[in-house]
């Protein structure tokens, strides 16, 4: 096979001035950048829509219920199109052109992943809140929380226990769909990626060291959320008793 | 937002339906393909052999901690040199033939995990019947572990099938025209985003929500009463 290896390549310098190793070093910061902010985003509002579906309010439960289907059946490269290229038209001529010309990308990045994964947080975070016994809200009400803060007090802080090994696969998640948010402009990782394979054609060698960094990346969040999870188990549930996974 | 226009879709239909039909043939062919090769990798990440147990974990860790773009993008450039080392010859691939391959070999990883746990959903009692009748190993997954395993995970292959058929619009990544490729082209040339990226998200969210309903109801018409 003639394919010739070059591992050098990362140390050449590129047009701009810089060397190859330093724009994968660059998008990796964009990467972590859109995927902590649109977790951080999809962590609350995906809360509170959680929540929303598990009120006795028909009006919140439906409203959180099409959110969900909503944002779970429309592809993410398209919502994100939808959130650069169609909100902006919507809304009125001066905040669009202010969105479209004035406000960075990455803050519509972030927006768009955020609220894509909200969905799937949202269903994470209701079904852990109904995973607990009726008992506890009730225990709540006859110490007389009100409702909000049988959530707050009581269910919440349950709830995210019982389900954070799910937003850890969650969070893992956002780091490699943050690879989408190329499409619209973020200089991110795999844009990096597409863009050091069109300078160099060394394909075998960066699509070996990108591969190990998004692993590297999901793996991270793994152990770091497990940390987490070790330290914030309930005592005497059956998850208890296994390590981190 | 009163200039929507609906000629622009009218006029790009054909073109737009086209798309639609590449995204439907890859999503079929990949889950095919794909749940074949997930429940081989399945069986062997299950089997006792370590050899095969280690290769069929790689296979489904990495694939499943690497982001689609990625793959499709890297078989799309990689595939070539293969052939070319197979079989001495430069053998162009279409970013629309490398598709279907990328797709079967990925979507295999998370069919996979599916399969596993459906096979390990089996009563244990199951293959020592097999066995107890007389069944090689091969007889026992064939006759009776694994369509126990199939049927219970079926929602679940049905789920992720919905979820791979949005994921082709991931080959806007090699310039494939699958639905969203052949809208994003339309735009290209008539610079008209809303109508078509609203076309092509209303006309996604209408076939996958019909699917995940039919899903949920199917679920609850096959679940085994034990």
């Amino acid at each position: 096979m003639n394919y010739h290896w070059n591992w050098q390549f990362f140390l050449q310098q590129t047009d701009d001035g810089l060397r190859y190793y330093e724009w994968i070093l660059s998008g990796l910061g964009w990467t972590t950048l859109v995927s902590l902010g649109a977790l951080a985003l999809a962590l609350i509002v995906g809360s509170v829509l959680g929540v929303m579906r598990t009120t006795e309010r028909r009006a919140l439960v439906l409203i959180g219920d099409s959110y969900v289907d909503l944002f779970r059946n429309i592809p993410l490269i398209v919502q994100l199109f939808l959130w650069f290229f169609v909100v902006p038209e919507l809304l009125p001529e001066a905040i669009g052109l202010w969105v479209k010309q004035e406000l960075p990308y990455v803050a519509t990045a972030i927006v768009g992943l955020g609220l894509y994964t909200a969905a799937r947080i949202a269903e994470q975070v209701k079904s852990g809140i109904q995973s607990l016994s009726r008992g506890q809200r009730n225990a709540g009400l006859a110490l007389g929380f009100t409702e909000w803060q049988t959530y707050r007090y009581v269910r919440l802080p349950m709830a995210y226990r019982i389900v954070l090994p799910a937003l850890t696969s969650e969070a893992m998640n956002v780091f490699k769909n943050s690879s989408v948010t190329y499409a619209v402009g973020m200089l991110e990782l795999y844009f990096q990626y597409k863009q050091i394979i069109e300078k160099t054609s060394q394909v075998l060698e960066i699509t070996l060291v990108v591969t190990l960094l998004y692993v590297t990346l999901a793996f991270t969040m793994n152990r770091l959320l497990g940390w987490v999870e070790r330290r914030t188990r309930v005592p005497g549930l059956i998850a208890a008793g296994q390590g981190g996974h | 937002m009163g200039d929507f226009d609906f000629s622009v879709i009218a006029e790009n239909w054909a073109f737009l339906a086209e798309g639609l039909r590449y995204t439907v043939q890859v999503t079929l062919v990949a889950m095919i393909g794909g749940i074949v090769l997930g429940t081989a990798l399945a069986l062997m990440r299950l089997s006792s052999n370590p050899l095969l147990q280690r290769f069929a974990a790689a296979y489904i860790n990495i694939f499943r901690s690497v982001p689609l773009v990625q793959v499709i993008l890297a078989f799309y450039l990689i595939l070539p040199l293969v052939l070319r080392l197979v079989t001495g010859q430069m053998i162009p691939v279409g970013a629309d033939t490398s598709a279907y391959l990328t797709f079967m070999v990925f979507e295999a990883a998370y069919y996979a995990e599916i399969m596993r746990s459906g096979i390990q959903s089996v009563p244990r009692g199951q293959v020592g019947a097999g066995y107890a009748l007389g069944f090689t190993y091969a007889q026992s997954m064939r006759y009776v572990v694994l369509p126990q395993a199939f049927r219970n995970m079926l929602p679940v292959l049905l789920t992720q099938t919905i979820v791979l058929f949005q994921d082709v619009s991931l080959v806007y990544a090699i310039g494939a025209t699958d639905f969203f490729g052949a809208a994003d082209k339309i735009t290209q040339r008539d610079l008209r985003p809303v109508e078509m990226y609203t076309t092509v998200a209303v006309v996604y969210f209408l076939i996958c929500f019909a699917l995940s309903r039919l899903v949920k109801r199917l679920q609850t018409r096959i679940a085994i009463i034990r």
